[in-house]
């Protein structure tokens, strides 16, 4: 019985640790979100983030660097994005799209001489506590610092956006860009900031991956997970604590697919792995059903431009 | 100095001509990443560029690669149009090529001229009941189409991974992952001895044809508009909006199917991993640049190829990992979506004489 409860712990810990890259990349998509800027460009910043932050350890060999530099690239990519439908004007959808297929292809690019390199062991802390207590030890203990980020960001998200002035300014960006500019808020730089900060936490999410997860760099190492992150904001409806319960869920998901390949459950592996993209599917419906709840939640001007006559 | 205003309507040379100037800041752009790289950029682009159609079999690879991109551009330009954001063209590209090669392989010991427009048909109505999911979680319960047509992508890739090392590999395979390879009877017949451009390129072309005649001249292509611009005012006209999401979702998933089928029963001849070099997401930068005008796609859909062409031959004599072709794909967009400012806006560069004269 001891033996199953703590398979259960290590399992819980597992699931936690494949749920970071969505809480990360999703929190941040959310901030953006909140300011009304749809950025579907997510799955491309990750994948700068996590080929910045891997090549940056490798030629500095310091993880600190890496995280730092793999934020910083999501930052630059991001302002991409945020001087084209900020200061352009153009359509988020097609932008974010294109920030996309771009950031795709030059990881790849960029990537070409870190295919096959070993990544380097990440740090973890309060590893003695992690054997010593079954159960908890492996739930709470025994991580990497970015996991207890993570971890705490829904809830400073939620802090933030609830108790904070600045909260309240992006919210009132996001829900009123009109009103909030004849305020004096300067909506074009708030929306800028709220972009940047997306791009440095999906840069987060793609060093993650890269530098802790599964230390090394492939290709299209993300394999869908910024667009997941996306779906996981409207399953939220918009709201920090519950990016927190859904990316456990998806997760848990993801984990559980592979412990049944790892058993060999008797249906494809194909099929295993199809369940957290068929699932993101499936909770989009569950949840988008009631339009009247996703009306009152969806951020007003989200995807809108806007314009200000000068 | 420079002065901004703002045009109260756009004047249709000018969006027609933005296309060009993205092309060439891409270009440009181009060369800078070349010289970054530490190449000569003239000589790099004219690899990239040039080269690749510089004699009849270059020629013959560009509009193999350019048929699939106009087919599924020509699609997507209904849903765009519309509104309705199909992202996951790839996967429904996919999905009629899996339901097509599977009649193909039904058919693999038999000979006859009706087997190849039964692959085609297959591979059509594969895409379009791929692309109505979609459409109709998003008519009857109000999902986002933009994230349900990419999640597609990953399942249909995985569905074919699973057919082809499992239930249809080939038994005299040796266990690789693929499909028997198709019988004649279900290959696009070839236009030219050596060349591997086949009579889908037909297909494109009717498909460009038919597409601008319904966007024209139809009742349909008029709602498809209207409900573009403005979906309040086709609400107020009593347009009927559900039918017509499923409709361009159902035209745009049948282009998609059918350039799947294009690609398997044409240059490739079988089922395997690769059938698609992300055509239906390049895609969607061609419907973009070509105006989500039929005869812009044609000619946008050359230009996209040309950068799959340069990609491979830059690989080939620069050794610049192909993925470069999907970094001019991007820039391409990013140049387009910045270039229509101008449409929006008047840029004036007044001089400062001028100015203060006014004053």
């Amino acid at each position: 019985m001891s033996l199953d409860i703590s398979f259960i712990g290590i399992l819980i810990g597992s699931i936690m640790a494949s749920s970071v890259p969505l809480i990360l990349a999703a929190s941040g998509e959310l901030i953006t979100e909140r300011s009304g800027v749809l950025n579907l460009g997510v799955e491309g910043m990750m994948i700068i983030g996590a080929i910045s932050g891997f090549a940056l350890m490798v030629i500095t060999d310091n993880l600190f660097i890496a995280i730092i530099g793999s934020m910083l690239s999501g930052v630059i990519i991001s302002l991409i994005f945020g001087f084209l439908t900020q200061s352009l004007l153009t359509n988020h959808v097609a932008t974010g799209l294109a920030l996309t297929i771009f950031g795709i292809g030059l990881s790849a690019m960029l990537g070409k001489n870190f295919v096959g390199i070993p990544g380097k062991e990440f740090p973890i802390l309060f590893s003695s506590l992690k054997e010593s207590i079954p159960f908890f030890g492996p739930i709470l203990f025994g991580h990497s610092i970015v996991l207890y980020f993570a971890f705490t960001l829904p809830f400073l998200t939620n802090y933030f956006l609830k108790k904070t002035k600045l909260g309240l300014v992006v919210r009132a960006v996001g829900d009123s860009p009109v009103s909030a500019s004849n305020q004096g808020i300067n909506v074009i730089l708030v929306r800028y900031c709220c972009i940047l900060y997306g791009g440095a936490m999906c840069g987060l999410a793609g060093a993650y991956l890269s530098l802790i997860y599964t230390p090394q760099w492939i290709e299209n190492m993300t394999a869908g997970r910024g667009w997941i992150a996306l779906a996981l904001v409207v399953f939220a409806t918009w709201s920090p604590i519950k990016v927190l319960i859904g990316a456990l869920i998806f997760g848990g998901i993801t984990i559980l697919q592979l412990h049944m390949q790892a058993i060999g459950f008797r249906i494809p592996v194909q099929f295993l792995s199809a369940l957290p993209y068929l699932m993101t599917i499936i909770v989009l419906v569950v949840i988008s059903r009631d339009s009247r709840k996703i009306k009152l939640n969806t951020p007003t001007s989200l995807g809108r431009i806007f314009y200000k006559e000068k | 100095m420079i002065k901004i205003e703002k045009r109260n309507d756009v004047p249709m040379v000018l969006y027609f001509f933005t296309p060009f100037i993205a092309i060439i800041l891409t270009i440009l752009g181009g060369g800078i990443i070349f010289y970054i790289l530490g190449f000569n950029p003239i000589e790099a682009l004219k690899f990239y560029f040039i080269t690749p159609i510089s004699n009849l079999y270059g020629f013959s690879e560009l509009l193999l690669k350019a048929t699939p991109l106009c087919l599924i551009a020509i699609g997507l330009s209904f849903c765009f149009k519309s509104n309705n954001w199909n992202i996951g063209a790839e996967g429904q590209l996919t999905f009629g090529a899996i339901v097509g090669g599977g009649v193909a392989l039904l058919f693999y010991n038999q000979e006859g001229f009706y087997i190849l427009p039964l692959v085609i048909l297959a591979g059509a109505i594969g895409g379009m009941i791929f692309a109505l999911i979609p459409a109709v979680l998003k008519t009857y319960f109000n999902t986002n189409e933009i994230l349900v047509s990419l999640m597609l992508v990953y399942v249909s890739k995985l569905l074919l991974d699973y057919l082809v090392v499992g239930p249809w590999s080939n038994p005299e395979g040796f266990n690789f992952p693929e499909t028997r390879q198709f019988n004649d009877s279900s290959r696009m017949p070839l236009l030219f001895e050596g060349l591997r451009i086949h009579a889908g390129i037909f297909l494109a072309l009717a498909a460009v044809m038919l597409s601008w005649f319904i966007l024209y001249k139809t009742y349909l292509g008029f709602q498809i508009k209207v409900s573009g611009l403005s979906l309040k005012t086709a609400k107020y006209a009593g347009f009927k909006g559900k039918t017509m999401i499923l409709v361009v979702f159902m035209i745009s998933g049948a282009c998609a199917g059918l350039a799947g089928v294009g690609e398997i029963t044409g240059p490739i001849g079988q089922l395997h991993r690769m059938i698609s070099p992300d055509y239906g997401f390049t895609a969607i930068i061609v419907a973009f640049l070509g105006r989500l005008n039929p005869f812009g796609i044609i000619f946008a859909s050359l230009v996209v190829a040309l950068t799959y062409l340069g990609a491979e031959t830059a690989q080939i004599f620069l050794q610049i990992p192909k993925y470069i072709g999907q970094v001019f794909q991007g820039m391409i967009l990013f140049f387009l979506l910045a270039s229509d400012y101008l449409l929006f806006f008047k840029v004036k560069i007044l001089s400062l004489k001028k100015n203060e004269l006014r004053h």
